[in-house]
């Protein structure tokens, strides 16, 4: 498998992809929590009329909350089912993060594909500028995918996996989260794709910041 | 020539704490006295974020390097940031209560400075969470130089969200500093003074954390 780096992370991608549906550990337990996380907020509200930003803040904390649950395992699981060690030997660690990202983005945007479907027939949600709130999604996913992955890396090898994950992707994902709540929240009033460009800067300087430190520190963390 | 650098700390440290308080300060409109906490309060967030890069840079130079003195000098580093963030936050958040009428009330100021708890109260729990030294030393230097890097985002991000009432805007309109000269002196002083108890505490710091880094090596063996 050494050799081609995109090769062997394209490998790495499917591997996680066919382990992923034939366990169905993962998609399983996340249907169920999507799903929960949205009733909640639905018995919540209950039949009160509620305003687009508060709604923004909750879909993002169904999203944040969701996601953190799933991509906080790709890791993980190569420790516990002790597979890691083959991995390390057979492959090298770029190609190692690129397959992950790759699996994690894939779960990601199906994820988030289910949530906002089930918002929006939930909840009484609108978005009025449907092009400026799905590229922010996009963008802010992309970031997100990038700052867990690298932290899903660093919890692996630590103790307490569950509740780390959240205590440390918190505050890196911080700025990304103000900024694409901020962004989705006027692109739903239907403020203009054109005045989103200030956000749409940040989120994109911020995937590329994270992305390639991403980059440069994951074989500190990845190799014994 | 430690003793010297000793001394000169506490004398400074003690200039400012006397004239601080006693010399006079100019009119500024809405502070009045209220603003001699900007002896005390801009020093110590001074150090906070000057701690904390400094903490992401012996990071990277452990992991260039692998040397175990680095990774403490970091762990040190981040300690003493988060002391002085604590006291920065408690003396922010007294004048504010005195000035804005609440103790809390999510000024973007306010935000950073408690954003900035939460990254070192997360690399503290990682450490916690590792059993292994070199893989703590490892992994909590990755966690800091990712933290590192997210951090001047919120400089742009946060005039976004609301304006401040943070005084900066007031005492220091267009980029010039408006103190008088004994304002400024005093000032000035605390900046330096405080930067070198800071110093002078890492330092002790540091050599305690080896002191135990190598006893419980030798207990091990």
């Amino acid at each position: 498998m050494k050799g081609n780096i995109l090769n062997s992370s394209l490998l790495i991608f499917k591997k996680d992809l066919k382990s992923e549906l034939r366990t169905r550990y993962v998609i399983n337990s996340l249907l169920m929590f999507v799903l929960v996380t949205i009733s909640v907020i639905r018995f919540a509200l209950g039949d009160e009329k509620t305003e687009n930003e508060l709604l923004t803040g909750l879909l993002w904390i169904s999203i944040f909350f969701s996601t953190s649950n799933g991509l906080s395992r790709t890791f993980v699981k190569e420790e516990e089912r002790e597979t890691s060690i083959v991995l390390k030997l057979s492959s090298d660690s770029t190609a190692v993060l690129t397959g992950k990202i790759l699996f994690n983005l894939v779960l990601s945007f199906a994820l988030n594909i289910l949530i906002l479907i089930l918002f929006i027939l939930i909840t009484d949600y609108s978005v009025k500028n449907v092009t400026g709130f799905l590229i922010t999604v996009i963008i802010g996913n992309f970031g997100l995918v990038a700052a867990s992955t690298i932290i899903a890396a660093i919890i692996s090898k630590a103790n307490s996996k569950g509740t780390l994950y959240p205590v440390l992707s918190f505050p890196v994902l911080l700025p990304l989260l103000i900024t694409v709540i901020n962004a989705t929240k006027l692109a739903s009033l239907g403020v203009g794709t054109e005045k989103l460009y200030g956000e749409i800067t940040i989120l994109v300087s911020y995937t590329i910041v994270i992305t390639v430190v991403s980059y440069m520190l994951f074989r500190f963390v990845w190799e014994d | 020539m430690k003793n010297i650098f000793t001394g000169l700390t506490f004398v400074l440290i003690t200039f400012v704490i006397i004239t601080g308080i006693v010399l006079p300060i100019p009119d500024i409109p809405a502070l009045g006295d209220k603003a001699r906490v900007l002896y005390f309060h801009v020093p110590m967030s001074w150090i906070s974020v000057l701690a904390f890069f400094m903490s992401m840079w012996y990071s990277i130079r452990y992991l260039k390097t692998r040397e175990a003195d680095y990774d403490l000098k970091s762990y040190s580093s981040a300690q003493l940031g988060f002391l002085f963030c604590i006291l920065a936050t408690a003396t922010g958040s007294l004048w504010a209560k005195f000035n804005w009428g609440s103790f809390w009330n999510w000024d973007p100021r306010q935000t950073s400075i408690f954003i900035l708890l939460m990254i070192y109260g997360a690399y503290f729990a990682l450490r916690s969470a590792i059993d292994s030294d070199e893989q703590r030393a490892k992994l909590s230097s990755v966690y800091s130089i990712i933290a590192g890097v997210t951090v001047p985002f919120f400089v742009f991000i946060m005039p976004r969200l609301v304006e401040s009432l943070h005084p900066d805007p007031i005492i220091n309109s267009q980029g010039k500093i408006h103190m008088d000269s004994t304002m400024l002196t005093v000032f000035l002083t605390s900046l330096v003074g405080f930067t070198m108890l800071y110093l002078w505490i890492l330092n002790m710091k540091f050599r305690l954390e080896r002191l135990q880094f190598k006893k419980l090596k030798n207990s091990e063996n």
